[in-house]
């Protein structure tokens, strides 16, 4: 597995490149930072909330959204394509007997543009090593307790998918509205540790 | 493009230790999963790091119970896998 590449040589190597780019035309100065502020802008998790409060209240767009999610969300304004190309997204949504929980194990791939740039955590070597092999134990550390007859599917980034879980909809929350539930809707339980 | 492996086909992951960037994870190695669903046709992402001219072609999300990949565990992973590093599992190898 990669670890921190803040202070190694790929990012003096990468340096390097772009300032051969500029140097040849082929990069006006600055053009990746304005482009990666610009991709970073939109990323937030409210946009992921948006979306399963969206599905909490509308099964249709809940089974759209299961089947291609790429559709489905532009039907809330949003959209997998503020890179340089669309990325394929898969929601996986959490049942009475399944819980799902998101990982990239080869490094630290995540739907950016649905729930902003990663925590901490999420690219630790110790969440990417341990919650495929432990993921009960995992999530037992984030306070989330599963009953040992909800199943637990671990999906894996390893190609060029990206992946958000669609939370259960909590008790008690039928008088809320859909601006209400989005409220309640956290970044961790859209990468599966956390309930809601 | 034709589905090389259907949903519900039982295939088996290679085992070899390519020199290089590869997307089959160490973890996921010559183990036998059951194909979900096809995750799209895209580029080898490890001919493309060497720079290689590459066709698009199928990725597979394949789940495997976890005692399949670490002989113990009573959860599912599922790993996105290029065609290339999947082949039938043969009828006798059932996940374990």
């Amino acid at each position: 597995m990669s670890g921190d590449h803040a202070s190694s040589t790929i990012s003096a190597q990468v340096r390097h490149v772009e300032s051969l780019l500029e140097s040849r035309g082929l990069l006006d100065p600055g053009e990746i930072d304005t482009r990666i502020d610009e991709f970073l802008a939109g990323g937030t998790p409210a946009n992921g909330a948006r979306i399963a409060a969206r599905a909490w209240t509308d099964p249709g767009f809940t089974d759209r959204l299961l089947t291609d999610a790429n559709t489905a969300i532009r039907e809330v304004g949003l959209s997998m394509a503020g890179g340089l190309q669309e990325q394929r997204l898969k929601v996986v949504a959490n049942t009475p007997d399944e819980h799902h929980v998101v990982v990239c194990t080869l490094c630290s791939c995540y739907p950016i543009a649905l729930l902003g740039p990663s925590p901490t955590w999420y690219k630790s070597e110790a969440y990417r090593s341990r919650v495929v092999r432990d993921p009960r134990g995992v999530l037992r550390e984030f306070g989330l307790e599963l009953p040992d007859d909800i199943a637990i599917t671990v999906w894996d980034a390893s190609a060029e998918s990206r992946y958000m879980v669609l939370p259960r909809r909590p008790k008690g929350t039928d008088a809320l509205t859909e601006p209400e539930l989005t409220a309640l809707v956290t970044r961790k339980g859209l990468i599966g540790t956390a309930a809601v | 493009m034709a589905d090389r492996f259907p949903p519900g086909t039982r295939v088996r992951t290679r085992t070899g230790d390519p020199d290089g960037h590869t997307r089959l994870p160490r973890y996921a190695r010559g183990a036998v999963g059951t194909v979900v669903e096809r995750a799209g046709t895209h580029p080898l992402a490890d001919e493309r790091a060497r720079g290689r001219a590459t066709d698009p072609r199928g990725v597979y999300h394949v789940r495997f119970p976890a005692a399949a990949l670490f002989g113990a565990g009573d959860h599912s992973v599922v790993v996105e896998l290029w065609e290339d590093y999947l082949h039938e599992a043969d009828p006798e190898e059932v996940p374990s």
